[in-house]
């Protein structure tokens, strides 16, 4: 018998050590023949801590599981939920990037090269640079990170230029709240990023990668880095990758709380060990990167999905998905959700549906107020928008965009002003200082929000003025896109920006 | 340095401190890590370390306050023994998150960054634990506590002795 307990930090934060340890001490207890293993989570989050026990070629799911329920369940008197793939939020997605997440042994090549692990890298170590190129801009795969810049075209560029050494550096800095797909597949399955990040190394000719993550994120840190060593050992990396005669080696690199070292330019500065400021483009850093040098710069769910891609082919992959949006998006489902976690799924599905039939409406019960969709520099997107596709372009035309694919839930009871004024307080918190409009303008944005809540109508014009100047003067996101949840809140919800009724009626 | 270290300390501190210097000079950008390692050895950076890290790297004192005092995580003042992180975040407010600090922050008397009298308890500010679908997220050191209420908050602090009161 198997005991499948994830260790992903979301279960342990739900209990999932306490219940690991109490089920090890009742199988010694009861002298039962069990394995325990400590698997990534299926992204089922209102169910962790999850439990699935595999007996007799069958794997069934028992959820939420407390310590107090351990013994309970060894005796069998908690009703399943079957298996895991049967559970409607489960079976209505389309795994590609995360088939593995949660099945496997996080930290067992052999159970990752058991479910079809490795065969990508081993299919691009018969290809020529050229070929892994083509077949990544065949996949229509586009950067996951929130930009959708597609990757192939980065990956070229980084090939055709001439250096002594190129890098791979995988952003794993994932700062928006509500996103946490970068999190689940290093605790889950980091074997896949490290062949994905392997693959880009081939195609590109860089022989060395970085993964630059978060502090916050002690677990993961841990578990790449054991994954590296692991994948090291078995010569998965290093200077002969699998026997083909060609070098790739990586490490693990963590940031110190900067929310802006998510933008390419100030990650690298950071990585280079400076301050993490924004860097202007031009030059590019897929031509002057780290240290000066060629560098593809790919998010980690883009780097995940490199061996599915290669693993099942091009044609596959671009199969999936809508329009100019290929393949499939890990879409995180957040904040005040009924069925909140990760729900991976084609390109296209309207919005609403993901909130009101995936999601289950809120937590609270109460009506939905707004979403926002794509972390702290996502816009609030109105429940009239629920039939917005989720894609780059459609995304794009509600003057909104997916990001990393984070959506969080609001109920009736959010404040839009105080979301409007905590974006720009935000932005002044984490403003690197290199750019005037971000960093005075968040300032002025949280002082001109202040205005308006006091009544002063004259401030609402000056703060769409003083968006505008954030938009078109930021050198990058964090002072750009600033603008989007505050002008999203301002307008769809104008009442909340009004001058109140009590002000209103003084003045007449 | 302290005014209470002795001089011997001040040797060992210093051997320690040249010790991490050397263990990271390998890396392309070693300067995150190995402030990293110093904070993880005395819990501050330092500013015994500030002109052997100078040196090894040859960038400038105002360079290297430039970095430390970038980061949100490198501290140049120790905090308190314990660290109680709340987190801010869009997705934890959507779930009481604000509402659930100022009252934590209430009952230990602090305002954020604060630390106790007794030098027990230090409480930060985070932005993203990624605990976004079992929001809201705190952490008290190393623990992450999902589904944060303050009878969590005041659970996983009683656990390390320290009381919160009323």
């Amino acid at each position: 018998m198997k005991i499948y307990v994830p260790m992903d930090s979301a279960a342990k934060a739900l209990g999932a050590d306490e219940v690991a340890a109490k089920l090890t001490q009742e199988i010694a207890a009861r002298g039962l023949e069990a394995e325990i293993v400590r698997n990534g989570t299926r992204g089922m989050i209102w169910l962790e801590p999850l439990v699935e026990i595999e007996k007799d070629g069958e794997r069934l799911a028992y959820g939420p599981i407390a310590e107090e329920d351990v013994a309970a369940l060894l005796d069998g008197q908690i009703e399943t939920l079957g298996t895991v793939e049967d559970i409607p939020f489960f079976a209505r997605q389309t795994r590609l990037t995360f088939e593995r997440c949660g099945v496997i042994d996080p930290l067992s090549l052999d159970d990752y090269e058991a479910h079809g692990g490795l065969e990508g890298l081993k299919r691009a170590i018969g290809m020529s640079q050229d070929a892994i190129i083509d077949e990544v801009k065949t996949s229509g795969l586009r950067g996951r990170g929130g930009a959708g810049f597609p990757t192939g075209i980065k990956w070229d560029t980084v090939r055709l230029a001439h250096a002594p050494q190129k890098y791979i550096v995988c952003n794993a800095d994932e700062g928006d709240s509500g996103t946490f797909a970068d999190r689940m597949i290093m605790e889950g399955d980091p074997f896949t990023l490290i062949e994905g990040m392997a693959i880009a190394g081939l195609g590109c000719g860089a022989t060395k990668g970085y993964v630059y993550t978060r502090s916050e994120y002690p677990d993961a840190v841990a578990v790449m880095r054991q994954a590296i060593e692991i994948a090291r050992a078995a010569g998965v990396l290093g200077p002969n990758v699998l026997g083909c005669g060609r070098a790739f080696d990586m490490e693990v690199r963590v940031g110190a709380g900067a929310y802006v070292c998510g933008e390419e330019t100030s990650l690298l500065n950071s990585l280079e060990g400076k301050r993490g400021v924004v860097r202007a483009k031009p030059p590019l850093p897929a031509l002057e990167g780290f240290l000066g040098r060629p560098t593809v710069v790919n998010n980690v769910i883009s780097l995940a999905t490199v061996p599915v891609i290669f693993a099942k082919g091009a044609e596959h992959y671009a199969n999936f998905g809508l329009g100019r949006s290929k393949g499939t998006m890990p879409i995180q489902i957040a904040g005040n959700v009924k069925f909140g976690g990760l729900f991976e799924t084609a390109f296209g599905m309207p919005l609403g549906t993901l909130v009101n039939e995936v999601a289950g409406g809120t937590a609270s019960g109460r009506p939905v107020k707004a979403v926002q969709v794509g972390g702290p520099l996502g816009a609030y997107l109105h429940t009239d928008q629920f039939d917005t596709p989720f894609g780059y372009e459609e995304f794009d035309g509600q003057k909104a965009l997916i990001g990393h694919a984070g959506i969080v839930v609001f109920d009736d009871t959010a404040d839009m002003l105080a979301m409007a004024r905590f974006a720009m307080e935000f932005c002044a918190v984490e403003s690197c200082g290199k750019c005037t409009p971000c960093r005075i303008g968040a300032v002025r944005g949280v002082e001109t929000i202040d205005r308006i809540k006091e009544g002063d109508a004259s401030a609402i014009p000056l703060l769409e003025d003083l968006c505008e100047v954030m938009t078109d003067g930021s050198l990058c996101a964090l002072g750009g896109f600033t603008p989007y949840p505050v002008l999203s809140a301002l307008r769809h919800f104008p009442e909340e920006f009004a001058p109140n009724t009590a002000q209103k009626e003084a003045a007449e | 340095m302290t005014p209470a270290s002795s001089p011997q300390d001040d040797g060992a501190i210093a051997e320690i401190i040249s010790q991490i210097i050397e263990g990271h000079a390998h890396l392309e950008g070693p300067l995150l890590p190995m402030l990293h390692a110093l904070q993880e050895e005395f819990g501050v950076i330092h500013e015994a370390a500030h002109a052997p890290l100078c040196k090894a790297l040859t960038i400038t004192r105002a360079e290297l306050k430039g970095v430390i005092s970038f980061y949100h995580d490198f501290r140049e003042k120790p905090a308190g023994k314990h660290v109680l992180k709340i987190c801010r975040a869009e997705a934890c407010q959507s779930m009481g998150g604000t509402a659930l600090a100022e009252r934590l922050l209430e009952k230990l008397g602090l305002d954020w960054h604060g630390t106790t009298p007794d030098g027990k308890l230090t409480v930060e500010p985070v932005y993203c634990l990624g605990l976004c679908a079992c929001a809201p997220a705190a952490m008290v050191d190393e623990k992450l506590i999902a589904r944060a209420d303050e009878v969590r908050v005041e659970k996983a602090l009683s656990a390390k002795n320290i009381g919160v009161s009323a």
